[in-house]
């Protein structure tokens, strides 16, 4: 066993040496393309920025052997970031349904319109109780269902708290799909034809592109954590709604604000969505009082495709007729 | 005594492997063109990806798990059933033993192509065996599986090999000689010396044993794939047994159909007669009073409290679904009841609509158990796509599932050309064992 691990760190470092970190490739990737197009034969250097920012010169047969390496961004995206703990808080009482982070997600993952990994549903908890809308990202459990009824761990938990999908390993059997109580994955249904840049290397932690036949869902921006950076949806939100940190330095922050998570959570009475079910998130909500916007606001300049679902739903009969 | 029988029971049964009628090839040609459709719904869903199902977001488990289950159930019910008859050495069994044996390996040859259908990426099916996790119900089922193909083909080949002794030796039979070959080799040399006998009848017995033990717990794990899930209607601690109740419920009604038509078209209204119709029957009536008292016990608790998902499932099981709910629950139990609790009712033929109904009702219950739960999922779904929110399947599965029906036929159809369809062996032993009263047997 300590064999093995030695095994592994000696290999990170030696990659690390080489001095083509792997945080760097899918970045020199893309690079690649506009250099390739432009250069000639092979023994040729070009020059590429790398994921620490740093120019670095490298030969064009090197860049080739990037595809190669699509084996190791996987391996590397099962270890996760050693001693974090991810945690997302979302404060409900800031929501107003801008779906700007749907529409940064979208972007950021490639993902066809219809594919929403951050879904906002317009919630009411019961008939005489005030209507809030809820951003619903994946909530990475701690006892995820999905992990375990995953037949070929292409769906996994990792010691930072965060699980992902690895789609060149998932068969697509969608029964992690099933066993998710809170609708957090889609599926792709057919090949979403997504241009990608040429060297485009394969990472479970930016999960680019979407695959036909398995199943996707929100990542934490996993390959966004690794280069310090929060995540697409936090980043993009304007009303700072979603708060993003480590559970072990006990911090959030939302780009504007960087607050306690302990004491966030005691003063404002955090809570998980559906805790009876023991699936344990990672995600925590703030309730929707002291609102800063009525609920109304959110059905504002809305495509009627996204509107239209927050209507009272139809039935199959009434449907069937209309159709 | 026995050698006189012997040469009746061939007579009777072997024309059917001698000769083959052209209404077998009309019937076996229009399967195939069933057959050939389906694979065009499969290479254009390979081609179009399973956009061209109507499984969608939510319901991302269709009409293929449903066969699945059902086409796995037969299986079970077959093991179940012919395990029980040879292990209780039932007297009435020798005429319809061989039926129950066939639905068993060939249901199991079908059944898991559904679930191949249902997966994202068929080509990656083998990463099942090259990166199992064991705590995966998927992973349980794909063990129990494979268990139960090996247990039922070796159940139904030693079965099968007093009989091809029989027919190997057989002097006056008309077939081909590549048939007499393929018994030569299938019987391993059996001639019936005692210790043959002997080891034979042990390894049948070991073999029945061990496949009912097999069904149970595959039929099982089967029902914790749903079981293990949190959503409402499949978190249910019944699911076990009520899945393998249900299964031997529509195995039986599919033997008695298989009786029926087999009786009626290779002539065997000598062989099974109206007192195996009836003994089966009752054993659907148990099974069907059993089958009634797990629903009602499941939907009862879920209806009689008010629990916010169980509500909204039962609601729309009792409005949505009402006329599948009625079928399934309803009819299809009370039809066999009623039917074989009033003698007077008791005629072959409608003991066979009674199957029917149940086989039938069964599948619908399986319908009705997978797409209204998928269709309830604990965050309401909020979208404007019809086809998102009310899954009903396309042509493609419907084609792939007539194709399953249809390759279940034919390879009835082949089996049934191979090798009588009846088994001799086991006549020939309930005759001599009533050679008393050997009339009362055969005529009655």
């Amino acid at each position: 066993m300590e064999k093995k691990e030695n095994d592994s760190s000696s290999r990170r470092k030696f990659i690390r040496k080489f001095g083509l970190g792997l945080g760097s490739v899918a970045v020199a990737g893309s690079a690649a393309v506009a250099a390739g197009s432009s250069g000639s034969g092979s023994g040729e250097t070009v020059m590429l920025l790398s994921a620490d920012g740093r120019l670095v010169e490298v030969d064009r047969a090197s860049i080739r052997i990037a595809k190669a390496e699509t084996r190791e961004k996987r391996k590397e995206a099962h270890r996760g970031m050693p001693s974090r703990k991810f945690v997302m808080v979302i404060d409900l009482a800031k929501c107003k349904n801008a779906r700007k982070c749907v529409d940064a997600c979208q972007e950021g993952h490639m993902l066809p319109r219809d594919h929403e990994w951050i879904k906002i549903q317009l919630l009411q908890d019961s008939g005489m109780t005030g209507k809030y809308w809820f951003p619903k990202p994946c909530y990475h459990c701690d006892s995820p269902l999905c992990v375990s009824v995953c037949p070929v761990g292409a769906t996994y938990k990792r010691d930072d708290g965060i699980v992902l999908v690895d789609n060149k390993r998932c068969i697509g059997c969608k029964f992690c799909m099933t066993a998710c109580p809170y609708s957090a994955r889609v599926f792709n249904w057919k090949d979403p034809e997504v241009d990608l840049p040429k060297d485009h290397v394969y990472d479970p932690e930016l999960n680019v592109p979407p695959v036909e036949g398995t199943v996707g869902k929100c990542v934490f921006c996993a390959d966004r954590l690794r280069n310090n950076e929060l995540p697409r949806c936090v980043k993009a939100c304007p009303m700072g709604v979603i708060y993003f940190g480590d559970l072990n330095e006990d911090a959030v922050t939302n780009g504007a604000e960087t607050l306690r998570f302990s004491s966030l959570m005691v003063d404002r009475f955090g809570y998980r969505y559906m805790e009876e079910l023991g699936t344990m998130p990672s995600v925590y909500y703030l309730p929707p009082v002291n609102r800063m916007y009525p609920v109304e606001i959110g059905f504002e300049d809305l495509d009627e495709s996204v509107s239209d679902r927050y209507k009272p739903r139809e039935t199959k009969k009434t449907a069937k007729t209309k159709k | 005594m026995s050698r006189t029988n012997r040469e009746t029971f061939l007579r009777d049964l072997t024309p059917e492997i001698e000769k083959t009628g052209r209404s077998w090839y009309v019937v076996f040609a229009l399967l195939l063109l069933v057959f050939i459709a389906g694979i065009c719904g499969l290479i254009h869903q390979v081609d179009k990806g399973h956009i061209v199902t109507g499984m969608r977001d939510n319901v991302v488990w269709g009409v293929y798990i449903v066969n699945f289950i059902f086409f796995m159930g037969l299986s079970y019910a077959g093991a179940l059933v012919s395990g029980t008859l040879h292990l209780f050495k039932t007297s009435w069994r020798a005429p319809v033993i061989r039926l129950a044996e066939l639905i068993t390996v060939i249901s199991l040859a079908i059944g898991p192509f559904f679930i191949f259908f249902c997966v994202g990426r068929l080509e990656r099916i083998p990463y099942i065996l090259a990166f199992p996790r064991i705590q995966s119900p998927i992973v349980w089922d794909v063990i129990a599986i494979m268990t139960d193909v090996f247990g039922a083909a070796i159940f139904l080949f030693v079965s099968f090999i007093e009989d091809f002794a029989i027919l190997r030796d057989a002097e006056n039979l008309q077939i081909a000689p590549w048939k007499k070959k393929m018994f030569r080799i299938l019987s391993l040399g059996y001639t019936g010396t005692p210790k043959q006998k002997k080891i034979l009848t042990f390894s049948r017995n070991v073999m029945a044993a061990m496949i009912i033990a097999i069904a149970i717990i595959v039929y099982s794990v089967l029902a914790w794939i749903f079981g293990v899930t949190l959503q409402p209607g499949w978190h249910s601690t019944i699911f076990g047994p009520y899945f393998v109740i249900a299964a031997v419920f529509s195995g039986v009604g599919l033997l008695i159909i298989l009786m029926a038509i087999f009786r009626k078209i290779y002539h065997l209204e000598k062989y099974i007669t109206l007192k195996h119709f009836v003994n089966l029957g009752i054993v659907l009536f148990v099974i069907a009073a059993f089958f009634g008292y797990f629903t009602f016990s499941d939907y009862l608790t879920k209806w009689y409290g008010s629990v916010k998902m169980d509500k909204i499932l039962i609601d729309k099981l009792f409005t949505e679904f009402r006329t599948y709910f009625i079928f399934a629950n309803y009819i299809g139990i009370l039809t066999p009841i009623i039917i074989i609790a009033i003698p007077r009712l008791r005629t072959i033929r409608n003991i066979t609509i009674a199957a029917v109904i149940a086989l039938l009702a069964l599948w619908v219950n399986r319908y009705i158990i997978i797409v209204p739960t998928l269709e309830t999922p604990f965050l309401p779904i909020q979208d404007t796509r019809h086809d998102w929110l009310f899954y009903s399947p396309t042509w493609v599965e419907w084609s792939l599932t007539a194709a399953g029906v249809a390759v279940f036929g034919m390879l009835f159809m082949i089996i049934s050309k191979l090798a009588p369809i009846v088994s001799i062996s086991e006549l020939e032993e309930a005759d001599e064992k009533l050679v008393n009263e050997p009339v009362k047997t055969r005529e009655s």
